[in-house]
């Protein structure tokens, strides 16, 4: 048994940062993500394992650090909440256009504007089909426990370097704030120069030699038919994460009658809600999608010749049922039930959101 | 086994902590544990509740809207989570600053003079582990040396030297639990 610990998500984003050797953390505090930079600067790494972590002086500031050190192909983070990444778009985007690997944790709060601060999963928009301007997407894993908080940190590097495009962590108030037992990543030692360029090639701004040309990092070209093909090689670069990358569990589903679609807090309260549900007989199952792009499409059409009824649950005004609408494409009824504003819907609620409608009750 | 808990109370009572110390002691028990705070613009003399999950399996919602035990130790937690504990389910109370004393006649309903209690002992900061002993008397689900161990872990080194004073607060609220109403 390795390291077990009794931790808040964000204090786990923190240590698992630490842990599997991330460069750089720079971040500006809001709640309810602050206890990510907050355990960063308790545990001072930089004398540890040399990591740097900056308060920048704004969230602009925080994500062209990100910027800058992902050039010199260093593992670089930022986290922040719903507000904090609205400011933080600009950056994000450009990091996609200059194909750099990076780390962005959003642990949503509810919204439009400062909204509140308790939990929602109204970004599902921002992160999944922009929040920035451009053709662009982002890796994006959303935990559903403290323990995927820890292991997704370094798996959100892994795909980041694999591909050369930003990772994004969606994960919520509650991931963020609650406490469970976690098994911590083993320490790893930061990566030297010889190894990411063995990793993902000369890419960077650094590690120039003699017989090769100057890197430059820069999401700009004027030439709009290089532009153009730079914009295909984007897209063959997001099919190939469709294709290779999708992530996703499917709970109780074999004899399922109707299906739940949640993911991250919202599929913890639909595991809950299928208790409740099979105590009165119903056959309901879950599939939470842990990576929200790619999408798992082809998981959910594969259980439409099974299913009634889909019930897509989130803490927003409905924003992923629209994916769960093109992956199911008419073939079976599909609705969506969520609360918003900071409010957490209860299992009970679920139940009776599905009773009322796929059960005529 | 899967137990729902409800602690709540006012801000800087202990609250929070003595839900860590629970799921700490029941992790050193090989159980899975949740512990999910009212968090928001909370601070002391304020509203404080915590809902903990121990479970011998996967935790499903840390969320919840009912539970099998509430540990209530001012009015308002009081008027805000009596009617959610499930019926055959367990009250257990601080009567200090309580006027309006629970009514339910289908739960099991104790006392615990935690604030008396640890004024008695000269100090007011083993409030939470004077309920905790409560807690342990009336829901036997935790070994007390585990709470122990628990209280090892949770507990920064520097504050070890407090154990035996915690360990005594927990003794002392295993031994003065009043049953109010037992089903």
């Amino acid at each position: 048994m390795g390291d077990i610990r009794l931790m808040k998500g964000n204090e786990v984003i923190a240590e698992a940062a630490i842990r599997c050797g991330c460069d750089g953390y720079f971040g500006y505090p809001i709640t309810p993500q602050s206890e990510v930079m907050e355990t960063l600067m308790i545990r001072r790494p930089e004398l540890e394992t040399g990591m740097v972590v900056v308060q920048a002086e704004s969230e602009v500031a925080a994500i062209n650090m990100v910027y800058g050190g992902a050039s010199c192909g260093k593992k670089v983070m930022t986290s922040s909440s719903s507000p904090g990444i609205s400011l933080k778009a600009e950056g994000i985007t450009y990091l996609a256009g200059a194909e750099l690997p990076a780390l962005i944790v959003n642990v949503v709060r509810g919204g439009p504007g400062l909204g509140t601060i308790q939990p929602a999963q109204s970004d599902y928009f921002q992160a999944v089909k922009g929040g920035g301007h451009g053709d662009y997407k982002l890796i994006v894993l959303a935990p559903a426990s403290v323990q995927e908080m820890n292991d997704f940190v370094e798996l959100s590097f892994d795909l980041a370097f694999k591909y050369l495009n930003p990772a994004l962590i969606l994960t919520d108030g509650v991931i963020g704030q609650m406490m469970e037992k976690v098994e911590l990543s083993e320490f790893k030692p930061r990566w030297t120069e010889e190894e990411i360029i063995a990793k993902s090639g000369t890419w960077a701004t650094t590690g120039k030699t003699a017989d090769r040309e100057r890197n430059i990092s820069t999401s700009l070209d004027l030439d709009s038919a290089k532009q153009e093909i730079f914009n295909h090689k984007l897209q063959a670069k997001y099919r190939a994460m469709q294709e290779n990358e999708v992530r996703f569990e499917k709970i109780n589903c074999d004899d399922a009658d109707y299906l739940f679609v949640a993911y991250g807090s919202s599929a913890r309260i639909c595991q809950k809600a299928i208790e409740i549900a099979r105590k009165k007989g119903i056959k309901v199952g879950l599939l939470r999608p842990i990576t929200l792009f790619p999408y798992p499409i082809k998981q959910i059409q594969e259980m439409l010749g099974q299913v009634k009824g889909i019930l897509s649950v989130e803490m927003s005004a409905g924003q992923m049922v629209e994916d769960v609408r093109l992956a199911v494409n008419g073939k079976v009824p599909v609705e969506h039930y969520g609360r918003y504003g900071g409010i957490i819907p209860t299992p009970d609620e679920v139940v009776e959101a599905l009773e009322q409608n796929f059960l005529g009750e | 086994m899967t137990e729902e808990i409800i602690i709540a109370g006012f801000g800087g009572q202990g609250v929070l902590s003595l839900g860590k110390i629970l799921c700490y002691s029941a992790i050193m028990q090989n159980q899975e544990v949740s512990w999910m705070p009212s968090y928001g613009p909370e601070m002391r003399g304020g509203t404080a509740n915590v809902t903990v999950i121990l479970s011998d399996e996967r935790i499903s919602s840390p969320v919840l809207k009912s539970f099998d035990t509430a540990i209530i130790l001012n009015q308002q937690s009081m008027d805000k989570f009596v009617n959610e504990i499930k019926p055959g389910g367990t009250l257990l109370y601080d009567p200090n600053g309580i006027t309006r004393h629970p009514e339910r006649k289908d739960i099991n309903i104790y006392k615990i003079q935690g604030a008396a209690l640890a004024t008695e002992m000269g100090n007011p900061q083993t409030f939470n582990m004077i309920i905790m002993g409560g807690f342990l008397k009336v829901k036997p689900i935790v070994l007390l040396e585990n709470v122990k161990k628990g209280l090892e872990k949770s507990l920064p080194e520097r504050h070890h030297k407090l154990i035996p004073l915690n360990i005594e607060a927990i003794q002392k609220g295993i031994e003065n639990v009043e049953t109010v109403l037992a089903l």
